[in-house]
């Protein structure tokens, strides 16, 4: 049985890659415009995630050719669907590449999708626009990273339950999801605790699988934790789906905010969509964007998506915001290169600031890296976040966290005389390795 | 928050007859205003104290509006409202009066921001000025507060309120609470000592947190007291403990058994690998969303029954996609389970991609009814409303099943199809007619399982993807064919799992009751109650 199953599966993946590429072909366009390629699940587990990317690309490519498109050319989305299935990931990234001739790709969600297809972008050298945030340890050429490094995301937000504004928090529950994104980010964290005087007793670690829906045991566990007369908070990268019934439990077994918050990294406007957050309100998230951000840019923003999508009830979120950083970056590097040339794109990228939906300007910086503030919100009876505090300036991306051994001594400067990734400057080489 | 809802109701009510004397009141009228001039929460969180230090009921109206996020200020002459959705707008009512003035638009206001701290420091003032509440539930509420926030300064209205108290429930709570206030005054030792032995008596979590917080910052006698009492409820905690996680295992051997029972016919009984069960589970969920998306719209009183009205029809659904499947494909594959396999799986990629589509592949939200929310307290277990009401809807379930099975003509046919075809179809059967109802059933089971999982599950396209694996391990090890071995198989897994989570975690756990699994099925292929006769050779 568990044999056949797992022929079975292979022999399906192979007919889904078969469908793909038949579904691509139609993909052929006039030779006189600029490509774009989109590599965002459109099925499958990750289809919740990264279908609304898909969209909010074709929305700014069309935008774009609306304001007369790009060194005098239309703009051309060629979308992909590698079917939340990472070794289909690079396949397809493959094809945008050689067979499309794209002349950048914005995609990607997962970590592990991520790398997949690290290899072939480096291989062909072209572009990846990579929207989410992540879990740092990685600079590369080819990809420019638009979503939080964790030092945009998750230290100020543990900096923030430490103030007396977030409840001078002592006692602290890491709850991930167990995959590459949580564990890193919460051995960061913990080193981080610890640097700050918090004690081992004082932390309690927990992963549960992907897409777990019975968290009775997990939620009573925290209460029991949080009952030792220190306040204490939840700091969760509990991923996509397992969060709604994981705040469902929170909300039924009464865990209060007010009592012990939890601080998600990876729930967003969308995810609150499908919950009652009436008995979640005061839980928190750390984002550097919040729909709820009064900006006129956002509002311009949220009304155009509305009018793309054509319905208004469909939230924005912090991944879109991103995209919506790196496409105009993309935009203005074209532009000063004067080319759609990877290489040259490449080079011009560095230094490229464009505003944000903040109400601020957002800056590649030469790690590939990003400059975005950091904004903690309190879920609203709505749905929405409410802004409870924010960075004073803007945190640059810090590819290569300060708080772990292996990495501490890397930096990452992609500008001509280094033009290195993982530069050691305690041995003075290029090529260290990060925990990962 | 709806705590806070509830007491500011029950406060207006009991308020109804009192009006602050006209000095005092513009006392407090001059404390509101300051809200307009503060800014950040510290600044707030000042304005709130200098209100509650006020002592006068009124100020209940202003602070739970805040606290609640409904306290706005006009932007035009910076006075300060209590705002109440009204269509585009807001209506504005007076602060202290609560009285109606004006609407006015969202952009001409500013809402006054609250975040956690400000809210506890609105729910510990409202705390002391809800002691003395007409309402016992209120007066209940207070002093779960008071016992949570302790403070020396609380130890005399708490005096004051125990001596007026009537009810012996709410005064033994508010004794408690003053206990935990005397442990953190600068009282002497012995009426510490006392303290200490109410709050041990109590022996839940919240007197154990604060016993804690004693032993570390206390000294002698009542350092050694806090001591002892913590032990002593240690001990009693990991008996609630033990109960706790065979409660949590009951719940999740409800919720397989919900999952897999479908399973049990399509696969037990006419063994059908259907890997397409999970998208029927999906399908329920999916009636469910409808369901509740057309009476939000129309007929918002009938919220509550929402489930009663989506269990027929997600029967209904789920049974004839069920039936079309069988007609469709199905029956053209009777024995040869490898291009059964394909096919279903096959068709639940269909589904599922149909579902991403029409409904797109976000969550969608199904509602809690009011009577599947929250939780109640057995002991020092809290068993949460929804969970107890998926166990008995699964064990309903379950028997209705069993009665169809082994008490109806229908389940009679269905047994004797698949125990020996050829007889049954000379004694008059229509093997085919109930070949086709039967997968239906199975479905349709697997349809109304959705209707409840909807209730603690995400509603989206992925949802079946979750169960499918689960519920062939229910199957499988409950003994193929055999409803009372899918039984017997789900709570037995869930209460094994839920054994081995707090001590291996969740990841660890899953594997070791798969390593547990494979084992047992090396030993026992037909799984835990093996059926005798001709079926299993099927």
């Amino acid at each position: 049985m568990r044999g056949n199953f797992a022929k079975i599966t292979k022999i399906l993946s192979a007919g889904v890659v078969a469908a793909g590429l038949l579904a691509s072909a139609s993909a052929k366009a006039a030779e006189d415009t600029i490509k774009v390629g989109i590599l965002h699940s459109l099925s499958g587990t990750m289809a919740i995630s990264e279908t609304t990317l898909k969209d909010v690309m074709l929305m700014l490519i069309d935008e774009q050719n609306a304001k007369g498109g790009l060194l005098g050319k239309k703009l051309e989305a060629v979308v992909v669907d590698p079917a939340s299935n990472w070794p289909l990931f690079a396949e397809k990234a493959r094809e945008l590449i050689s067979k499309d001739k794209v002349a950048a790709v914005f995609g990607c969600w997962t970590s592990v999708s991520r790398k997949s297809v690290l290899p072939v972008f480096s291989e062909l050298d072209n572009i990846l626009f990579y929207p989410v945030q992540y879990e740092g340890e990685e600079s590369e050429r080819n990809v420019f990273y638009t979503g939080a490094a964790p030092n945009q995301q998750a230290i100020p937000a543990v900096d923030y339950l430490m103030s007396a504004d977030g409840g001078s928090v002592k006692r602290w529950v890491l709850e991930g999801t167990d995959y590459v994104y949580p564990r890193t980010t919460n051995k960061i964290l913990e080193a981080y605790l610890k640097s700050k005087g918090v004690p081992a007793e004082d932390i309690m670690v927990n992963y549960t699988p992907f897409g777990f829906s019975d968290w009775q045991t997990e939620v009573s566990a925290i209460k029991k934790f949080g009952s030792a007369g220190k306040k204490t908070a939840v700091v969760s990268t509990v991923n996509g789906d397992a969060n709604v019934p994981f705040y469902k439990e929170l909300g039924n077994q009464g865990v209060k905010a007010e009592d012990i918050p939890v601080m998600a990294f990876s729930v967003g406007e969308e995810e609150l969509a499908g919950l009652d957050t009436g008995p979640l309100v005061g839980h928190l998230a750390a984002w550097n964007y919040f729909e709820s951000v009064d900006t006129p840019e956002n509002k311009k923003f949220i009304d155009n998506w509305h009018k793309f999508i054509k319905n208004d009830k469909r939230t924005t979120n912090d991944p879109m915001e991103a995209h919506y950083i790196g496409f105009n970056m993309w935009v203005k590097a074209v532009e000063k290169a004067g080319t759609t040339d990877p290489d040259k794109v490449i080079d011009a990228m560095v230094g490229v600031s464009v505003p944000n939906l903040t109400g601020g300007y957002s800056t590649m910086m030469p790690n590939h890296h990003i400059t975005k503030p950091v904004l903690i919100g309190e879920i609203q009876a709505d749905g929405q976040f409410e802004t409870v505090s924010q960075t004073p300036g803007l945190v640059m991306g810090d590819e290569w966290s300060d708080y772990l051994p292996d990495s501490k001594d890397l930096i990452s400067d992609w500008r001509a005389p280094l033009s290195c990734g993982n530069f050691n400057v305690a041995t003075g080489k290029c090529g260290g390795k990060g925990t990962n | 928050m709806l705590l806070l809802r509830a007491i500011g109701l029950m406060l207006l009510l009991t308020m109804a007859g009192l009006t602050p004397s006209k000095a005092a009141e513009a006392d407090l009228r001059a404390t509101i205003a300051k809200f307009a001039a503060a800014t950040g929460f510290s600044a707030t969180e000042a304005v709130v104290r200098e209100l509650a230090a006020s002592g006068d009921p009124a100020v209940e109206r202003p602070l739970s509006a805040l606290a609640a996020g409904n306290l706005y200020i006009r932007k035009s002459d910076s006075q300060v409202f209590v705002g109440k959705e009204a269509g585009d707008g807001i209506e504005l009512l007076d602060p202290l009066s609560g009285e109606e003035t004006a609407d006015a638009a969202k952009a001409d206001l500013t809402k006054i921001k609250v975040n956690n701290g400000l809210r506890r420091t609105i729910r510990d003032a409202l705390g002391t000025l809800t002691l003395r509440a007409k309402d016992a539930s209120v007066r209940l509420a207070a002093a779960a507060t008071m016992f949570k926030t302790p403070d020396a300064a609380n130890i005399e209205p708490l005096d004051a309120a125990i001596a007026a108290e009537t009810d012996p429930g709410v005064k033994t709570l508010f004794e408690q609470a003053r206990a935990a206030s005397v442990v953190v005054s600068d009282k002497p030792e012995a009426d510490k000592l006392a303290a200490v032995s109410i709050i041990a008596a109590r022996g839940d979590r919240d007197a154990l947190s604060l016993l804690t917080s004693v032993d570390a910052n206390g000294q002698g006698a009542v350092k050694d007291a806090a001591a002892a009492a913590i032990g002593n409820i240690n001990s009693k905690l990991a008996l609630w403990d033990a109960g706790q996680n065979i409660w949590y295992g009951v719940s999740l051997g409800s919720v397989l058994l919900l999952a897999a029972i479908g399973l049990a016919i399509t696969f037990g009984v006419m063994g059908v690998i259907n890997m397409a069960h999970g998208e029927m589970v999906m399908l329920g969920a999916y009636t469910t969303f409808v369901v509740q998306q057309v009476i939000r719209t129309s007929f918002p009183g009938l919220f509550d029954w929402s489930l009663a009205i989506a269990l027929p029809l997600a029967f209904l659904v789920a049974a004839l996609v069920g039936l079309a499947i069988e007609r469709g494909i199905i029956r053209f594959l009777y024995g040869r389970p490898l291009e059964t396999l394909l096919a279903t799986w096959g068709v639940s990629l269909v589904l599922q991609q149909a579902v991403r589509t029409i409904f797109g592949p976000t969550n969608q939200e199904v509602g809690n009814p009011s009577w599947m929310s929250g939780s109640f307290d057995v002991g020092q277990l809290a068993i949460t409303w929804n969970r107890l009401w998926i166990l008995v809807f699964a064990l309903l379930v379950f028997a209705v099943l069993l009665y169809v099975m082994k008490r109806t003509a229908w389940g009679l046919q269905m047994r004797a199809v698949t125990a020996n075809r050829r007889m049954a179809a000379s004694m008059g059967i229509r093997t085919q007619w109930v070949d086709a109802l039967t997968f239906a059933l199975g479905s349709g089971i697997a349809g109304i399982a959705g209707v409840a999982l909807s209730q603690i599950d995400n509603v989206s396209p992925n949802l079946g993807r979750g169960y499918i694996i689960d519920s062939f391990m229910v199957v499988v090890f409950g003994g193929v064919g055999n409803l009372w071995g899918t039984l017997v198989g789900a709570f037995s897994l869930g209460i094994v799992n839920k054994f081995l989570e707090p001590y291996a975690g969740a990841v660890l756990g899953k594997i070791v009751v798969l390593v547990l699994i494979i084992l047992f099925i090396q030993k026992r292929p037909r799984g835990l109650f093996a059926l005798k006769g001709r079926a299993v050779e099927a």
